[in-house]
Order: C-alpha cells, then sequence, then structure tokens
C-alpha cells in the first residue's frame, strides 16, 4: 500500500517535472495562431467580418471572441479551413453573410470625377489615379472588396465578377451513377 | 464516355473474383475426396447466406443492389469462410459466421473496399471464439475414424443435428493435425511416434495434405492468371518454412518440421486466398512482403504457443490492422525521384 | 545495338492505327473558313495585329508573339479578316477564346518570306527569334514554344530526342511524316542540336512502325552521330519522360527540367516545322492531322491551322452513329464540346467516335485496391491512394504523395476493374491545388500591400504629427514660420526652373544645329543608313527577345 503510494507519487513528480522543463524549453514566443488564422483569411481586408481588416478578424478569432462564419469572401471552403485549423466543428453562413462570386471593381472611367475618395478607401493600393484626372483599378491587384464602391460621389463604381476563361477553368469533381441503367 | 480514357481493359470486379472461386475448385475437389460431400453442403449453404445478406445490407444501405450482388465478393467471403470451418457442423454455425462476415466485418464498415479487416476471418474468429466446441470437431478423413459417414447422414447432421444410431459426434470426427500435434505435445508425447498416428500422412495430416496441395495448385493458376502477385504467398510460405525449419532444427523433438507446417491447417488456403485479399492487405510490394511475414511468424507463434489450434486466422487479422501503418511507411520511390530517398 | 532501358508498367491497348496509316498524306481542301485561336500555345496569347475587314496574306502574322512565354499566329492562307471575337475553341471546358476568322479568298497567295540557304552563319539568338516570329511550338501536344527550349544551358546537353514514338492508338500523323519527310525532319534536327550543342541526336520510334523506321534510318545514315532507334511498343512509351528513359536511362522528374540532366526532346513534326519556319521562312500554318474512327476513309490531313474540325472530319466522310470528336488519341484526347472549333496547333489527331469504338462507360465500383493501377503507372505513383486522396479532396495528402509526378497517361483507368476515372480525380486535385495555389498567392500579395499601406498611413500620421509639434514649438520660440517656409520652398523652386532652362536649352540646340550631311544624299548612301538602321532594330529585337525569353533561373 505505501509503496504504491510511494510509486505513484513519484511517478507524478517526475511528469511533472519533464512537463514543467518542457514548458520552459519548449516555449512559444508572440501568439502563432493569429497569424495561422491570417494565412487562411483571403485578405480582402473588407471589413465585412465587423472588423477592421483580416488581422483584426484573425485576432478576435483567436481570442474566442469573433465566430469563424464571418468571412464571405473566404467562402466556405474558408469556413472548413478554419474548423479544421482550430479544430472545432463547420459552421455555415448565417444571417446576413452571404458569400458572392469573386469579383474585381471597375471604374466607368467617363463618369469618374477624380475625387480620390476611392483610392482612399481602397485597402490594398489597388486604385490608381491623382485629383481631377481619371483613376482606374488595377484588376490584377484588386481583392474585390467593395469598400471603393460606397464612397463614389457620382457611383461609378461597379463590382464584376470574374468570369470563367480557359487560364482559369477547373476539372470538375467527378460526378457518376454507379447503376448501369443511368450511365453518365 | 466524358473523359479520358475512352477505351478499357475488359476487366471487371466481378470476373477477377470468379477467377478467385475458380482456384479454389481444385482444393474443394480433394476436399470432397477426402472428406465426403459434407463440404459441398457447407459452401452452399454458405453462398445462399451470404448472397442474401449481402442483398439485405445494401437494401439497408439503400445502395444498388444488382451490381455489387454480381461482383461475387460475397460468394468469396462465403466459400473462404466455408473452408476455414469444419463441415460436420450445425447449419446454423455456418450461418451464423456468413452473416456476421457479410453484415458486420463487412457492410458496416462500408461494404466493399472498405473493410479494414477480411470477413471470412472475422467470420471466422467470432465462431471459433462463441462456439468452440462445435468449431474443433472436424470430420474425420474417409477411412480413418471409427465409422464413415455416406451423404444422407452427413446432411442429416447438418440439418437436424441426428446421427445415425450407435454413433456420437466423437465417433465421426476428430482434432485436426495440428491440435492433435499440440495436445500430444502437452501430454509430453514425443514427436517422433506422434507423428506416426493415423492421422499423419506422408508431410502433414491424411487427407489435409492433399487439400494443402489443391490449393497450392489453385493459388499457382491465380499468380499465373495475374490476379495476385507473388510477394505475399512466396514470402509467407518462406518465412514460415524458415521459421519453423528453425524451431525444428533448434528442437525437433518439440517442434514439426518445416512441410509439416506448410501443409498442416490453413497455411496454403491462407497464403494464396486469405493474406492476399486485396482490400485488406498492402499495396506496394514492399509493404505486401512485410505483411507477409509478419503474417507468417504470428501464425506459427500461434500454432506453437497460442491457445488456438491455428493460427492463420488470427495472424492476418492483427496484419489487416497494420495495413495502413504498412502501406504508409513502405511508399515506393516515384519515376525520377530514387535519389531522393 | 544499342542498350535500351525500361520504364515502369505501361500497359498494351489495340493500336488501331493500320485504319488510317495505309493512306499517304493529303492535302485538305482550303475551307469556307478559318478559326485562328491567337492562344495555341503555353504561356501568354498573341497580341492581334490585324483589323477586321483586312486582307491578309498566307503567313502573315495576325497575332504578334508578347510577353516571356509565347508565339506568333499567322494567316495560315490569304484572305479577309471577317471576325476577331470570342469563338468555342478545341479546350475540354467549351469556353470561348479570342480567335480571328479569315474568309480565304482561294488565291492562297503567299507574304513574302524570307528564306535561309545556309543558317549555320546565323547568330543563335537570331534563329531562336525566328522560330518564335514563326510559331514553331511543340507538336506533339504540349505545344510549348520551341524557341524557349533551344538554349544550350549552362549544363551540357549530351542528347537531342526526337520523338516520334507515337504511342497512343489510333494516331498516325507522325508515322506518315517520318515515311514522307524523314530528310526534312533530320535537316531539323540538325539545327535543333546546333542551337543545343547536343552531342547526338537519338530518334525514337516504337517498332509498330517498320517504314517509319526505316525511311529515318535511311535518311539518318546520311548524317553524323544521329541514330533513328526502334523502341518496344508500349503506351505510354511516347511520353516524354518516358522515351527519354528508354533511350538514355535519364528520369526525369515533375518539375525537374530535362536540360538540367542533359537532354532535351522534341516532337519529330516539331522538327519539321522548325526546318520549314528557318530554311523557307515559313510559318507554322499547317500540321499533320490524322482523321480516322468513324469515318468512311480515315487517313492523314495536312490541314491549315484553323481549319473548322467538321470540315476536316466531312472530308475523311463521317459515318452516321457519331457521338462526338475526340481530339488527341483514345488515351489521353480531348472530348471536344464543338466541333466549329479550328484545328489548332495541338490537333494531332481527331477520332470520330460511336458507340461501337468507344463503349459507354460502365458502372463504377468502390476501389478493390487489387493495385493493377499501381502496376502499370509509369511514373511508378500509388494511384489507388491519390484516387483516394483526391476523391475525399484531402489535397496536401495527394501533393505528398506525388500527384504532380502523374502524367494523366490514363494507363490507371485502363486497367481499373472498378472502371473508376481515376485520371479524372488526378485532374480534379490538380486543377483544385493551382487555384489554391494561386488564391494563396493574391491573398499573400495582398496582404503585403495592405501592411504596407497600414504602414505608410501610420508614418504619414507620424510625419504630420511631428510637423505639427515643429511648427508648434517654432511658434512658441517667437520665429515667424512664413519665413522657414520660404526659405524651404525656394530651392525647389530654383531646382524646377534650372531643369526646365535645361530642357528649354536642349531644344533650342535640337532647332538650331543640324547634323551634317543628312540632306542631299546619294542613293547609295540612303541604302547603306537603311540597312545600317534595319541591323540596329534587329539587334535591338533580338537583345529584346532573348532577354524575355532567357528562361527564368
Amino acid at each position: 500500500m505505501f509503496s504504491a503510494l510511494l510509486a505513484m507519487g513519484a511517478i507524478a513528480i517526475t511528469l511533472g517535472a519533464v512537463l514543467g522543463f518542457a514548458a520552459i524549453r519548449f516555449r512559444v514566443e508572440g501568439n502563432p495562431l493569429v497569424d495561422k488564422i491570417d494565412a487562411v483569411l483571403p485578405q480582402t481586408q473588407c471589413g465585412q467580418c465587423g472588423y477592421p481588416g483580416c488581422k483584426p478578424y484573425a485576432t478576435a478569432i483567436a481570442e474566442g471572441t469573433a465566430d469563424i462564419n464571418l468571412c464571405p469572401p473566404g467562402g466556405e471552403e474558408g469556413i472548413h479551413k478554419l474548423a479544421d485549423l482550430l479544430g472545432t466543428e463547420f459552421k455555415p453562413f448565417g444571417g446576413s453573410t452571404v458569400p458572392k462570386p469573386k469579383s474585381v471593381a471597375l471604374i466607368d472611367e467617363s463618369t469618374c470625377i477624380g475625387c480620390t475618395l476611392c483610392i482612399q478607401a481602397c485597402p490594398v493600393d489597388a486604385i490608381v489615379g491623382a485629383a481631377k484626372q481619371m483613376h482606374t483599378v488595377i484588376a490584377a491587384e484588386c481583392t474585390g472588396c467593395e469598400l471603393c464602391v460606397p464612397p463614389c460621389p457620382v457611383d461609378c463604381i461597379s463590382m464584376v465578377p470574374i468570369m470563367e476563361t480557359t487560364s482559369n477553368w477547373k476539372w470538375k469533381y467527378p460526378v457518376y451513377a454507379m447503376t448501369p441503367s443511368t450511365p453518365s | 464516355m466524358l473523359f479520358s480514357p475512352y477505351i478499357t481493359k475488359p476487366d471487371s470486379v466481378s470476373k477477377i473474383m470468379l477467377q478467385v472461386l475458380f482456384a479454389l475448385i481444385p482444393g474443394v475437389i480433394l476436399y470432397v475426396w477426402f472428406y465426403g460431400p459434407a463440404i459441398l453442403v457447407s459452401i452452399l449453404l454458405a453462398s445462399v447466406t451470404g448472397l442474401s445478406t449481402e442483398a439485405l445490407m445494401l437494401k439497408l444501405r439503400k445502395r444498388p443492389i444488382a451490381p455489387f450482388l454480381k461482383d461475387n465478393s460475397a460468394l468469396l467471403t462465403a466459400w473462404l469462410l466455408a473452408l476455414s470451418i469444419p463441415p460436420l457442423a450445425p447449419w446454423w454455425l455456418i450461418v451464423v459466421g456468413t452473416m456476421f462476415a457479410i453484415a458486420i466485418a463487412k457492410h458496416l464498415y462500408g461494404g466493399l473496399g472498405s473493410n479494414p479487416f477480411n470477413p471470412a476471418m472475422i467470420g471466422y474468429a467470432v465462431l471459433i471464439i462463441s462456439f468452440p466446441s462445435q468449431m474443433t470437431h472436424w470430420l474425420a478423413p474417409v477411412g480413418l475414424g471409427s465409422a464413415g459417414l455416406d451423404f444422407q447422414s452427413q446432411l442429416n447432421y447438418i440439418l437436424k443435428g441426428a446421427l445415425p444410431d450407435g454413433l456420437t459426434l466423437d465417433g465421426v470426427t476428430m482434432a485436426t493435425p495440428l491440435d492433435t500435434l499440440k495436445t500430444q505435445l502437452h501430454m509430453n508425447g514425443q514427436m517422433q511416434s506422434i507423428l506416426e498416428m493415423p492421422i499423419y500422412g506422408r508431410v502433414a495430416g491424411v487427407g489435409s495434405e492433399w487439400v494443402s496441395l489443391g490449393f497450392l495448385l489453385g493459388g499457382l493458376y491465380l499468380y499465373l492468371r495475374r490476379i495476385i502477385s507473388w510477394h505475399i504467398p512466396a514470402v509467407f510460405l518462406i518465412t514460415l518454412f524458415a521459421i519453423s525449419g528453425a524451431f525444428h532444427l533448434i528442437d525437433p523433438a518439440r517442434h514439426a518440421g518445416p512441410l509439416f507446417q506448410l501443409f498442416s491447417g490453413a497455411s496454403m488456403l491462407g497464403a494464396f486466398f486469405i493474406l492476399t485479399d486485396p482490400i485488406t492487405s498492402p499495396a506496394t510490394p514492399r509493404g505486401r512482403m512485410i505483411f507477409a511475414s509478419g503474417a507468417a511468424i504470428l501464425t506459427y507463434l500461434i500454432r506453437v504457443y497460442g491457445g488456438f489450434p491455428d493460427g492463420v486466422a488470427f495472424a492476418t487479422l492483427l496484419m489487416n490492422i497494420c495495413v495502413p501503418l504498412i502501406d504508409a511507411w513502405t511508399q515506393p520511390a516515384v519515376f525520377g525521384r530514387k535519389d531522393e530517398r | 545495338m544499342r542498350k535500351l532501358y525500361t520504364f515502369h508498367g505501361g500497359v498494351h491497348p489495340d493500336t488501331c492505327k493500320a485504319q488510317s496509316n495505309g493512306r499517304p498524306i493529303a492535302k485538305a481542301k482550303l475551307p469556307s473558313k478559318l478559326v485562328i485561336p491567337l492562344r495555341q500555345h503555353v504561356g501568354h496569347g498573341a497580341r492581334v495585329v490585324v483589323e477586321v475587314g483586312e486582307h491578309v496574306k498566307k503567313g502573315q502574322i495576325i497575332g504578334q508573339a508578347e510577353g516571356h512565354v509565347s508565339s506568333s499566329v499567322h494567316a495560315s492562307t490569304s484572305g479577309t479578316i471577317a471576325a476577331i471575337d470570342m469563338q468555342p475553341v478545341a479546350h475540354p471546358s467549351g469556353l470561348p477564346e479570342l480567335c480571328v476568322t479569315l474568309i480565304p479568298d482561294g488565291l492562297d497567295e503567299w507574304v513574302t518570306l524570307e528564306p535561309l540557304e545556309d543558317w549555320r552563319g546565323i547568330p543563335h539568338s537570331d534563329l531562336r527569334h525566328r522560330l518564335r516570329n514563326a510559331g514553331v511550338v511543340g507538336l506533339g501536344g504540349a505545344v510549348f514554344p520551341s524557341d524557349m527550349k533551344l538554349y544550350a544551358h549552362k549544363h551540357k546537353i549530351r542528347t537531342l530526342v526526337l520523338n516520334g514514338a507515337e504511342c497512343e492508338p489510333y494516331i498516325t500523323c507522325d508515322d506518315l511524316l517520318m515515311r514522307e519527310r524523314a530528310e526534312e525532319i533530320l535537316m531539323g534536327a540538325e539545327l535543333m542540336r546546333e542551337l543545343l550543342h547536343a552531342d547526338e541526336v537519338l530518334i525514337g520510334i516504337e517498332d509498330n512502325k517498320p517504314e517509319a523506321i526505316a525511311a529515318m534510318q535511311n535518311a539518318a545514315s546520311k548524317h553524323s552521330s544521329m541514330e533513328a532507334i526502334a523502341v518496344p511498343t508500349i503506351y505510354p512509351g511516347g511520353g516524354a519522360k518516358q522515351l527519354i528513359r528508354v533511350l538514355t536511362g535519364i528520369e526525369v522528374a515533375a518539375g525537374v527540367r530535362s536540360t538540367d540532366l542533359g537532354v532535351q526532346c522534341f516532337n519529330v513534326g516539331t522538327a519539321y516545322s522548325a526546318w520549314r519556319a528557318i530554311r523557307f521562312g515559313e510559318p507554322l500554318i499547317s500540321r499533320i492531322v490524322t482523321v480516322t474512327g468513324n469515318v468512311a476513309s480515315p487517313q492523314n490531313f495536312e490541314a491549315l491551322i484553323g481549319t473548322p474540325i467538321a470540315e476536316l472530319i466531312a472530308e475523311a466522310g463521317q459515318l452516321p452513329g457519331t457521338t462526338g470528336i475526340i481530339m488527341g488519341g483514345p488515351m489521353m484526347g480531348v472530348l471536344l464540346p464543338s466541333d466549329k472549333a479550328g484545328v489548332i496547333k495541338a490537333t494531332n489527331c481527331l477520332i470520330a467516335a460511336s458507340d461501337a469504338l468507344f463503349p459507354p462507360p460502365k458502372p463504377v465500383l468502390p476501389c478493390i485496391r487489387c493495385t493493377r493501377c499501381a502496376e502499370v503507372c509509369p511514373a511508378e505513383l500509388q494511384p489507388q491512394d491519390l484516387y483516394w486522396f483526391a476523391r475525399a479532396k484531402n489535397l496536401a495528402k495527394a501533393e505528398d504523395y506525388h500527384l504532380f509526378d502523374c502524367i494523366e497517361c490514363g494507363a490507371c483507368s485502363y486497367v481499373c476493374p472498378s472502371n473508376i476515372p481515376l485520371v479524372q480525380y488526378y485532374r480534379f486535385a490538380k486543377s483544385e491545388i493551382w487555384a489554391q495555389q494561386a488564391g494563396q498567392k493574391a491573398a499573400d500579395a495582398a496582404r503585403e500591400r495592405h501592411e504596407f499601406r497600414e504602414s505608410r498611413l501610420e508614418r504619414e500620421k507620424r510625419e504630420k504629427a511631428e510637423k505639427l509639434a515643429a511648427k508648434e514649438k517654432a511658434a512658441a520660440k517667437g520665429a515667424s514660420p512664413p519665413v522657414t517656409d520660404k526659405q524651404n520652398a525656394e530651392p525647389v523652386d530654383e531646382m524646377q526652373r534650372k531643369i526646365q532652362a535645361a530642357i528649354d536649352q536642349a531644344k533650342a540646340q535640337a532647332a538650331t544645329v543640324k547634323p551634317r550631311n543628312t540632306e542631299q544624299l546619294t542613293p547609295q548612301q540612303m541604302a547603306e543608313i537603311a540597312e545600317i538602321e534595319a541591323r540596329r532594330a534587329r539587334i535591338r529585337e533580338i537583345a529584346q527577345a532573348s532577354t524575355d525569353a532567357q528562361p527564368r533561373e
């Protein structure tokens, strides 16, 4: 009886020492989780999640104050990735957050008055132009966040969905029937 | 016809399974020759039970029934189980075993292609654990035992449990050669004198050695038809030969020779028909060799030191557990990347 | 006898080549119109340099190569440009691409060509430039711009492999080309060898083409260290990686350049076209196309690029019961969504499909891990595992198991007893991974730009605050801020004034000082100047092209 207690006690002390040592030896600086979450987010910086950018949203998720289903540009795929990363259940989009097809902003150049308001709104500097000069969107850099749309005083910015071309076309997941009566 | 390739080799799961069934026939014929037609009743019962359980499970799982019934996999499981258990046994034994194999071991894990364990061997394991008495009463070969049973009496026993007047079950059945050897050694019998008992033939048991030879022939046919690769049977038999040979050399008084091990019990059936089940064996050549040698070592250890007369079934199941790990470990180098590992 | 190597796996489907290899190459009729896509090659699409309504001559550039990896596109015959718009193209997606529609005028009138009697004296960069402008791309199916592959790298290239294996069933275009134009193929090979500084040329031809082997061996005997070698008939023995392995023993993994291992590989058709382009200045405006399958007289045609596929099939006599057109062979070909599309440089074969030739797929059963696929996989992959990962969309794992080493040859699907469309799963997984990588790249770029912007705004804010603080400090000291402002401002004004003055001066100079002797030139002098100017322009262009085209390390 006594020896059993002693043995258990010894094991407990040894394991405790190992854990304590590991905690000091393998201490992780900073909060890598935020960066990991940020890496999964699509970086549109659109603020549709209610946070001022992807990083703040990532921080909020890491702190447990935000849900994982608030990022429409990330799509369901993004929620799946976040759920995998955080070891939580997948949660579908709810309420007002709906994913939209990926788009880029397009400035109607004949209407643009060159007010620079959209340039100031763009989170990734994807709009070029100067005061009283026509502006234009660098489509390749545009994340489709729509932040430039509301500030435009003449409503000359529209969101154009990215069309499927032979370059960005993807092979589809195979779908086939198993019964011979309905060949695929 | 939507995607390339638009042509396919005329091969199918159904044909592969049919070839395996076909390859069992020499063994079955020799079985009937030495033990009488009871085994045919067993196979028939197992086939009917297997197919109906398969159909029922497919219906419950809302899967198309016809293409899966036609794939012959349920039939193969049923035949293998029937060949693994005593032919002279109450009808419900094989029925329960087959149902368990198909319903639980196969379909509850996702059906064809998804079962981690060999269904027939699961069926066998369940039976030998649940009904050890029935499972150790093997029909004596024709000419041995106190009385030969005609087909009518065999059928009567299987279906009704009744033996002709004056006969007891112990009178018409006996332990397998492997079992006998183990028991006799336990009772401090001498190897030499044990092997002189009437149930032992040239290399192993009378009759059973010939049945094993039949399975060996069928297995060679499967190899020649490229249904199975050489890795599993060859490595299994060589390892079993080597380990039993080594033990025999060290202590011939307590360990039977390698040929005895190869032609006893389910060695041949296991090497060519059970361990080679593609679904539950590794996919890589190296993995197959590891798998087979592991199975051989376990088979031998269970035969010699274990509580069961034969070890093939449990060795198979134990190695089945390791398959994903073996596969992951033995990934072969791909084209152009042979130096990378 | 040369030592040949083998590769793992492979299958032996019925070759079905006898149907179409019995007749000589026929010149296809001039079609009613030509639909010429501007992107028929790997890389950037060509830039349109013609206008609707314009009359063009045969061989005239209608799309100029643009960008790093690109190739020019030409008018296949003389005629009028009817449209430049999005048209369905020979692509599995059925999506449209920018195409030039040309209505032939029936005259088939060539543009002035620039033949080269002796190409050996011409600088290599010039030859490459000619190939790029002639639109020469790999005709084996990869359509990679050939000029990009014809560099002598820092690695010594020992062997140039010429691929005449043609392992896919039904296809016979290379067979017929080798039978009929062996000499010219080898002249092209000689040119390629020179550009690569390669020691030897090995031509691999599968041994089911004895006539082609004989023709090529006969022609090769006239060249030094050039050898036409019969290789065993096995699919996919004509894959570039597999043929390189068989002939040299070298294995080229995915993502590795064969040139780094001392080998380069071209299709025989490419060698032929390269020769025509250099020797005769003829751009790539036609190619040999096998038309076979459910047609009355299967045959090889020399077809103009852009010929509507339906018209070409009709020439061989399409039979009733045709269910679709396959471009390429039955193992790797693409079922065309539309037969209105034009023949492109990648069109080696057109098969009219019928239910008799290609029966509808059989029902698919689950994988039983029989590993017949692994036994035939020439890349030595474990297709059953890749299938499992791709099906579960476990893309990271699929990549771990070397998904990208898969060459999509289809041998696995061919032997699968469960009839699983394996290759389709791999294509899906690959394009999904590419899309994800592109998305990740875009996200990373966006993050970087966003962070830069944030830090810039931060800096601007800080600078403003500092300025304000300085101002307040100065105000507190009692100094007059406008003076400092003016002092700061003055030098800038001064500088601008100086720059403006410099510009004015330069202009004035240009206006007054005239170069000597630019007027009253003799015709001879003028011709000399023109020649010099042309040479300069050429040098500039070549320099540009070679810096553009220099493959990235």
